[in-house]
Parts: C-alpha cells; structure tokens; sequence
C-alpha cells in the first residue's frame, strides 16, 4: 500500500511540474527552484509534513520535499540553538542530499566522457 | 563589374564561377536523407578530436581541404578565405583554419554565415580584389548546445518547435572565369525583430528577414518566384517556413511551389528526432554544398535562389530578456 | 509586409505546435511515481536493514543521487528525461543531474575553473534561494517568539 501512495503522490506531484513548464515555458531551473522554495513554505506552514506522513518517498523524493526538509531541519536548529539555528539549520538539514551530489557529480566527471546526443 | 540594383541587391555581370564545393558531416546527418550525398561523414562526431569546439574546427579544416582536393587546388591558390560560425570569437573557424596560411576573414552572422561569406568571397572575386576565395560555415549539435543552451547530458524536454543544429559544415570555392555555376545577384538583408523572446523558436523569429530580403530581391530584379527552380532558405524549420508564406502572402507574393528549406531536407523529421528541423551554419552550408550545387551540375536545376537565414541572439542578450533580431542575406546562382 | 509585433505574435501562435502535454504527463507521471516507489522501497530496505527513520530518508537520498550520477555519466539519464520530462525533473534524482552534467560537460575546460565552478551552473540556484527561505523562516520562528 505505501508503494502506491509514493507512486500516485509522486506522480502527481511531477505532473504539476510538468504542466507549469508546458503551460509557462519556466525553464528546468526555475522549476526547481520553484519546488524547493515552495516545499520551504509549506513546511513551515505545517503542510507538507503531513503529506510526507502519507506518502511517504512520494513526497519526500521530490525536490518539494528537499525544501521540507530544510525547513524542519531549520525549525530543529532553532529551537535548539536560537537564531543562530537559523543560519546552521538549513545546509545541516541538506547536507546529505548537497555533499552527495557534489561528491558524485566530480567522481562521474573524473570517470566519464561527454557524450553526443542521439 | 557591381552593380547596384534597386534598394539593396547587386548584380554581378560577370559573375564568379563556382568551381568546387564540399560537405562534411557527422552521424544524424550522415542517416538523414542527404547522408550519400555528403563527400565525408563520420559516425563519430568527436572527428577524432578531444573537445567538440575542436571536432568543429576539424570539420571546418576537413572540408576546405576537400573542396581544394576536388578541384586539384594547392592552398596557395586561393587568395582569401571567408569563415564563420556559430560560437564565442568564432573559434572554430580561427583554430580550423590556422594551418592553411590563407588570408582569413572572419566572419559572424549566426546561422546566415554561408550565405554572407559566398557574399563576399563573390564580390572580391567580381571586383577584381582576386581571383580565388574560398567562403566557409560550420555548426556542431554539441558546442552549440553547451554554448547556447544546457549541458549534453542534462535532462531536458525539447519544445516542438525547437530545431536541432546540424553538425557539419560547407566549403565553396569561387574563381574568376571557368566552367561552373555562376553567382549573379547577391542581396544582404536588414535586421529584423517583430520581438520574438522563445530561443525555442528560432524559425519564427528568422521568418520576418527571411520575407523581407525576399521581397526586396523581387522588387529590386523585377522577378517572381516562378522565375526560379528552387527557393532555398537557410533554417527556419517547419514553423519559419509556414510564417514565410503567410508573410509574404500578405504582399501577394508566392513562395510555397519553388520553396525548399535546407532545415526540412537535412534530416527526416519522422525518424529523426529533430522536432521543427535542423538549424545552424552546418545546415544552409552542408545543404548547399552536398544536395543543391551537385543538382545543379548534374543539370537538374539551373537557376536557384540561397537565402541563409540567421538568428542574431547570444546566450547573454538571451538572459537579459531581449529579442531575437533576424537576418536573411541571399544569393542568386544560376548554371552557366 | 507591415505587420506588427503583436499581430506577428497571434500569427506565430497559430503556427506554432503546442507541447503534446497529455503525452507528457503521461510520461511525468509513470516515470516520477517510479522514481518515487523507488524510493520507497529503499526507504523500507534501510529501516528494514535497522536504519532509523530519518536515517533511512537520508541513505535514500543518498542512493537516488548516486543511481542519476551514474545515468547521467553513462549519457542515459537525458535520454529517460526525453520521455519522462518533470518526471525525472521533479525528483531529487533531477537535482543530481543539474549537478553532475555540467561537471561532465565543462571538464573540457580543467578542473577548477570548469568542473568545479560549473557543477553548481544549474543546481546552485536551488541551494541559494531554498537555503535562504529556509534561513528567513528560521528567523520569523525566532522573532515572532514561536519556539
């Protein structure tokens, strides 16, 4: 039952991106940052966790729920460490997400080739 | 001798005689329908080379060297040597010609390049500044992309109207006198911008020059598309092409019979997966050289109009929001 | 050919195909509910396997991003995306791919000034603006004296 929620919701949600750049010629870049800011502000309003609650992967692999997370993480750092927290809770929260790709992003690069299009 | 004809065209009585030409291209080019008749292709669009940018100059360097060969010239021969294409300082022409210690004029006009550079190689020629030019253009899919839009390997959806720069390019070589097909009129085109902004659009953004350099060559030699066996512009696609005859349908003037896009002949849209067509200097500079001046001596046409057509935009105008400015410069060529 | 920009415009609309956005998402849809129950699925091997579960959404993470570097470098990530459009925009696997296409791409230009400035050509807009709403909504927490 979880799998189906995580597609349906993930589903969804990637179709909303899909109509935005069909419907807006916003450019991939603006999509994402779109996602990650508006998972920013639903966090903090409450809205998004509840989603993650249901749906699991579905809501928490899209980058909406990168921003979630920042979010919560940030919320976390300030209860903790006042506003000092606001500073360190939101890379604290990404880091795993960020070092990772910038990890594998110089490996692959160091390995691979550019390729042709086909 | 030049002469000026009506508002902006030029008629050259003589006329330099086009004595060779050469293609080179790579591998969707290669599996389009113009891929036999290509004098190189390679499968890998590398070309041997490490980066793309020098893939491009190894194309360019490939096919000056073929049109020479072609016509038993010694580089010598030829006194100046008209390039361009389409990335930052035109490198590919600067790096792919350095070696030949010919004369280099070096040249920008977007994907109108081959159209400007047989322009003028043509008028040196006429003029008496010499008495051999060679006029170059190339374009590759990759250096493109990575100049103008995103990297290779990002995942991206392309619009419908998007076109796919070829990977390629043309060489021709204009001499006084001799047996060959003859450049009679030329006409350079004006900028035109009717405020087109989608860089995924760049047949509509052309279509506008493309109808006015038309129109002014029609005018200025008192001639109609009839009047000629084929029409062919440089890259406006499926879109540019159908605004151009609706364009210049509002001055009753009928393109549609005689029109050829070199965009729509370069690569198959229903197996190719190129959307609107092909686009880039690679695409009006392989078609002429690799389909139309070979129809030409084998006498299935004789008298032709080549209008490259050029979306004059850079990745920084595009940023800042600008439109994109259009030009079309054409070339009157008929068999001797 | 008098014609203005905007009627230019109606005539270039009308010219001019639409995304085929049924077919596209379509294609978001299946391919983005697949990254996503794929997703799932690690998440319940890693808890599975006795990772916490906070711990086991960040080793999810952490897969996701490794399985769309390793597309992108073998050049098949772009071609799944031709298809699947947001479908593998969306997830944080399009992240990746933002990271790690333009390192592979602008490698040509040396490692410091084209692997490592460009890697973040695409994605760092994403860290900018979701780090600072983040950072302004950890200050209006702090202000408004909600902790």
């Amino acid at each position: 039952m979880d799998y189906l929620k995580a597609f349906i919701v993930g589903g969804i949600i990637c179709v909303i991106g899909q109509i935005l750049i069909d419907k807006t010629k916003l450019t991939p870049a603006r999509i994402l940052v779109g996602y990650v800011v508006a998972g920013v502000v639903l966090g903090a309003l409450g809205l998004y966790q509840p989603l993650v609650d249901f749906a699991g992967a579905g809501a928490s692999v899209p980058l909406s729920g990168f921003g979630n997370l920042l979010a919560k993480g940030t919320l976390q750092a300030v209860q903790k460490d006042g506003l000092l927290g606001a500073l360190t809770g939101p890379l604290t929260a990404g880091a795993a997400g960020i070092t990772a790709a910038v990890l594998f992003g110089l490996l692959v690069a160091l390995i691979f080739k550019p390729k042709d299009k086909s | 001798m030049i002469e000026k004809v009506g508002k902006s065209t030029l008629a050259l009585s003589e006329g330099p005689t086009i004595q060779s030409y050469a293609a080179v291209g790579g591998k969707k080019e290669q599996e389009g329908p113009l891929g036999r008749e290509f004098d190189f292709t390679d499968t890998d669009t590398t070309f041997g080379e490490k980066t793309w940018e020098k893939a491009e100059s190894a194309i360019q360097k490939k096919a000056v060297t073929l049109a020479l060969e072609k016509a038993k010239l010694d580089k010598k021969e030829v006194e100046y040597i008209f390039a361009g294409d389409l990335l930052n300082q035109c490198i590919a022409s600067s790096f792919g010609l350095r070696e030949f210690g010919i004369p280099l004029v070096g040249l920008y006009g977007a994907c109108s390049t081959m159209a400007e550079s047989l322009s003028l190689a043509s008028i040196f020629i006429e003029s008496g500044c010499a008495a051999r030019c060679a006029a170059v253009a190339s374009s590759h899919f990759c250096t493109a992309e990575r100049q103008y839009r995103l990297p290779l390997a990002y995942g991206g959806q392309r619009t419908p109207t998007a076109q796919w720069t070829a990977t390629g390019g043309g060489c021709v070589v204009v001499q006084k006198g001799g047996a060959g097909p003859r450049v009679r009129h030329i006409t350079f085109g004006k900028i035109v911008d009717l405020g087109i902004t989608d860089a995924n659009n760049m047949g509509a953004a052309m279509a506008p020059a493309a109808a006015d350099t038309l129109k002014n060559y029609f005018e200025d030699t008192g001639t109609t598309p009839g009047d000629y066996d084929l029409i062919a512009t440089g890259d406006l696609g499926q879109v540019g092409s159908e605004l151009l005859y609706e364009l210049l349908g509002m001055d009753k003037i009928h393109l549609q019979p005689r029109h050829k896009d070199c965009g729509l002949l370069l690569f198959d849209r229903q197996t190719q997966d190129v959307h609107a067509g092909a686009s880039g200097c690679g695409c009006s500079a392989t078609v002429l050289c690799a389909h139309i001046l070979r129809q030409m001596a084998a006498g299935k046409l004789r008298d032709i109009l080549f209008m490259a057509t050029g979306a004059l935009l850079s990745p920084t105008s595009s940023a800042q929001g600008e439109s994109i400015p259009g030009i079309a410069h054409l070339v009157h060529i008929t068999a001797e | 050919m008098h014609i203005s920009d905007m009627e230019y415009d109606k005539m270039v609309k009308k010219y001019s195909p639409n995304s085929p956005i049924f077919k596209n998402c379509l294609g978001a849809f299946f391919i983005g509910g697949a990254i996503c129950t794929l997703g799932q699925g690690l998440i319940n091997l890693y808890s599975y396997l006795g990772a916490s579960k906070l711990d086991a959404a960040t080793l999810t993470s952490v897969t996701l991003v490794f399985l769309s570097a390793l597309l992108t470098g073998l050049g098949l990530y772009d071609d799944i995306a031709k298809v699947a459009g947001a479908g593998t925009l969306v997830p944080i696997t399009g992240f990746a791919n933002a990271v790690v296409s333009p390192a592979l791409e602008f490698k040509a230009e040396g490692y410091v000034l084209g692997l490592g400035a460009k890697l973040f050509v695409i994605s760092g807009p994403v860290i900018v603006y979701g780090a600072c709403a983040a950072v302004l909504y950890g200050a209006i927490v702090f202000v408004m004296g909600l902790v």
